[in-house]
């Protein structure tokens, strides 16, 4: 199953300013706390982690636990100092992994 | 005194079991605040007060910092009292950030305390809590 992400980010990005960037995980965060109709606990399968990078350099991490609803939305600002690329990972339960890349362009 | 020695061998023995349970909000908010007590200000926690559905109940925390090199946020937490598990989420940041502001959407089980605490350079911890009232649960427990 392949997984999706969406990122948004402004347009256009002045240099110096302070943007948000808003992003979301196409993922069901199960709890491990639900049973299913039978009354078997479903195991947990969240995303555990997600960062943000600027050419490599860590700009922004989350810790995500079962309290962070479906489809994790996280949003968060940076300071718009230099071009660049953007990555943003997640990784959590049952070998998730997900990176997305975008380019920072700076007007 | 051999029943009260036996009575304290079983207390003994229950005691692992218990210190694997879940602990409460404040005993979760001190083992995350270390030496450091938590003051009120700085950090605004803005959620609504009544939810109807606790699916999904978005949340911003906005700690008043200049976010410079000398000054800034590098961590802003969220804990709360009546879910399973007490941690939301840890929010990991610094003065790249510009702003120290996060957004996202939780669950919550039950009508209960959210907690957004941010820790500064200065090593300082500050909080701010808002109860909400839950009228549609999130289905956490099944």
């Amino acid at each position: 199953m392949s997984t999706r992400a969406l990122i948004h980010l402004p347009a256009p990005i002045a240099r110096g300013s302070v943007f948000e960037i808003r992003t979301a995980l196409a993922h069901a965060m199960e709890t491990g706390h639900r049973r299913d109709s039978g009354g078997v606990l479903l195991p947990r399968d969240i995303a555990t982690r997600f960062e943000c990078r600027l050419d490599g350099a860590l700009v922004f991490g989350a810790d995500l636990y079962p309290a962070i609803a479906a489809n994790p939305y996280i949003a968060f600002t940076l300071r718009a100092e230099r071009p660049g690329e953007l990555s943003f990972a997640w990784e959590g339960d049952r070998g998730l992994r997900h990176q997305e890349t975008r380019r920072l362009v700076l007007a | 005194m051999r029943r009260r020695s036996a009575v304290a061998g079983l207390l003994v023995s229950v005691l692992p079991a218990l210190g694997a349970a879940e602990p409460d909000l404040e005993a979760a908010v001190r083992a995350w605040a270390g030496s450091a007590a938590p003051r009120d200000g700085r950090v605004k926690l803005v959620i609504a007060e009544l939810v109807e559905n606790g699916n999904a109940v978005p949340v911003t925390v906005r700690v008043d910092s200049a976010m410079t090199p000398a000054d800034h946020v590098t961590e802003i937490v969220l804990f709360n009292q009546r879910n399973p598990q007490r941690d939301v989420a840890r929010f990991q940041l610094g003065p790249q950030n510009g702003r120290a502001e996060v957004s996202t959407r939780i669950r919550l089980a039950t009508t209960q305390q959210i907690v957004a605490l941010a820790r500064l350079n200065d090593g300082s911890v500050w909080q701010q809590r808002v109860d909400v009232l839950v009228t549609l649960a999130a289905c956490v427990e099944g």
